[in-house]
């Protein structure tokens, strides 16, 4: 088994500037991910095998990142997915030549953020997608979500979206926002700390105008039903500030695709699997990991930075990650304190105006209680096990209270995605049934983080190399 | 242009594309139907995550969507089979 100073879990624009960072410091770093190259979600990398235009289209701070990284001595580890990590540390991954294991004083989790989707009736019918996964078929693949999509739910992704339909040549049938205009522009000093994003935005609406594309504020899907071979009906109705549906008017939409989110939630597999300590932070996702200046967790030697520790957005990330990189280089010794001092102060201003534009598209991100509160009984929370709601009240009058009690008595979050689709919002309907975000707490961390092939990790495994215990006697 | 198959029906795609992306764009948005109730489920989340599109490819079950295509590959819809 190899070894490095330090293992950072994801190529995100946390990880790739802690990894450049600590390098540059004198760790031996080892940056593993599961894409095939590095930049995260945010700055996916279209397939090499693509040409031209896709390529040109790249985001350029993704395309530095990438050069950047390839020209530095951080060891990369691309296609490989990581299924455990273990105290002490070790990180075992399955790569495209089988199983691998490293290990490392310290590990930074920078393993980045997941969509969260409020269920609706008729939300599992493929044709729907997430607004993040919409962005990955557009940026990355090349393909529309359909010829013409619906985009609703909250946040900054719904512009992205509908812009990036626009550009590829497909229609958008409407934009459905959960937040008011008014909202939005609450946010405009925020948004002035980044005048080139202010500006993008305006351009965005602008084109949106002239495509002819309405936008409802304050509207919501209710249902989604299929009505032909290749064509939904979304119904769609105006909410209150909460997000609770109000009566009329109700309006229907017939379109081939429907892209949905309601907001970033942070990707804790690995503090919570090390059963590092969480708070609950509503406007920065829900559950994080707590940390202190240092980008330290409660776990001695885990580290995390970027959205994994909160949403507050890619240029936070970056900045967050740097600063990490050389909070880490510290701790383990290669930063004198004075240097490190120096090194920090100025990283620390541009991390904390940065994160003031991210914290502003959080807050618009946000879970509204009352979109929550409404979801009706039939709706489907748990899409891997088919977990109603009604099924879920049922459980809270047998007892359950928690998000782990309730797995217990219904397999809700125990399928394939382990609960990293749903448990934030079965969190938020468990506290419309009683009690508080941190009584309901969070699904166990486990592994491995994703399904895998077993014969792959087993490798050349031959069951009869296995020493096993004799058998307890008759 | 490459070929795989899925579910015995040839589907043109481009090489780096991803199964996903080109079942998508052939208009094939039902990859498996899920466990207890049957109901029809595709690609949603894109990252890995969901594990909605889990697919059988040359005998492996993998998502879709991080699942590159290869020419001649036999794909079949995710039931255990």
């Amino acid at each position: 088994m190899s070894a490095a100073d330090l293992i950072i879990v994801g190529g995100g624009p946390a990880g790739v500037e802690a990894a450049l960072e600590a390098e540059a410091h004198g760790l031996s770093v080892i940056l593993m991910d599961e894409a095939p190259q590095a930049g995260g979600q945010v700055y996916r990398a279209p397939p090499r095998a693509f040409s031209g235009a896709i390529q040109r289209q790249a985001d350029p701070i993704g395309v530095r990142l990438r050069d950047r990284l390839s020209a530095s001595r951080v060891q990369q580890f691309f296609d490989h997915t990581v299924w455990s990590v273990s105290p002490g540390f070790r990180v075992d991954a399955l790569g495209p030549k089988g199983p691998v294991s490293y290990e490392a004083r310290a590990v930074l989790a920078a393993s980045g953020a997941q969509e969260r989707v409020v269920p609706f009736p008729g939300w599992t019918r493929p044709e729907i997608v997430g607004l993040a996964g919409a962005t990955i078929m557009l940026k990355s693949q090349g393909i529309l979500p359909g010829r013409l999509t619906l985009v609703a739910g909250q946040g900054p992704l719904l512009l992205i979206v509908a812009i990036g339909i626009l550009k590829a040549g497909g229609r958008v049938a409407a934009i459905v926002d959960l937040a008011s205009r008014a909202e939005w522009l609450a946010d405009w000093p925020a948004l002035a700390s980044r005048p080139d994003l202010a500006v993008r935005g305006l351009a965005w609406r602008a084109k949106l105008a002239r495509a002819g594309v309405p936008i409802l504020y304050r509207h919501a899907i209710r249902q989604v039903e299929k009505v032909g071979a290749r064509r939904v009906s979304v119904t769609v109705g105006p909410v209150a500030a909460n997000g609770m549906p109000l009566a009329a008017p109700l309006r229907g939409f017939e379109v081939d695709a429907v892209a949905v989110g309601n907001g970033l939630t942070a990707s804790t597999d690995i503090t919570r699997l090390l059963r590092a300590e969480h708070h609950f932070e509503p406007l920065r996702g829900g559950w994080a990991p707590k940390l202190d200046a240092y980008y330290r967790s409660s776990v001695s030697g885990l580290y995390v930075a970027g959205d994994g520790a909160g949403i507050a957005g890619a240029a936070a990330a970056a900045c967050d990650g740097r600063l990490a990189g050389l909070c880490i280089a510290h701790d383990l010794g290669t930063v004198a304190e004075a240097e490190f001092r120096r090194a920090a102060a100025p990283l620390r201003r541009d991390a904390a105006r940065a994160r003031r534009f991210g914290t502003a598209m959080a807050k618009l991100m946000a879970l509204r209680q009352g979109q929550v509160q409404a979801i009706p009984p039939e709706t489907v929370l748990c899409r891997c096990e088919d977990i109603t709601r009604a099924e879920l009240t049922r459980a809270v009058g047998d007892g359950a209270r928690s998000l782990n009690q309730l797995k217990a008595w219904t397999r809700c979050g125990m399928g394939p995605c382990q609960g990293r689709i749903c448990g934030d919002v079965v969190g938020a309907v468990l506290v419309v049934e009683g009690g508080t975000r941190e009584d309901v707490g969070q699904f166990t961390g486990r592994t491995p983080f994703r399904p895998l092939p077993l014969d792959q990790l087993a490798g050349d495994l031959a069951y009869a190399d296995l020493k096993l215990p004799p058998p307890a006697p008759l | 242009m490459i070929r795989f198959f899925f579910d015995g029906r040839p589907i043109e795609a481009y090489p780096g594309e991803s199964v996903a992306a080109a079942l998508r764009a052939a208009g094939i948005l039902a990859l498996r139907r899920s466990p207890r109730e049957g109901s029809p489920r595709g690609s949603f989340c894109w990252m890995g995550l969901c594990q909605e599109c889990t697919v059988v490819a040359d005998g492996v079950r993998r998502p879709a969507c991080r699942l590159e295509v290869a020419g001649g590959m036999v794909v079949s819809s995710g039931a255990v089979p």
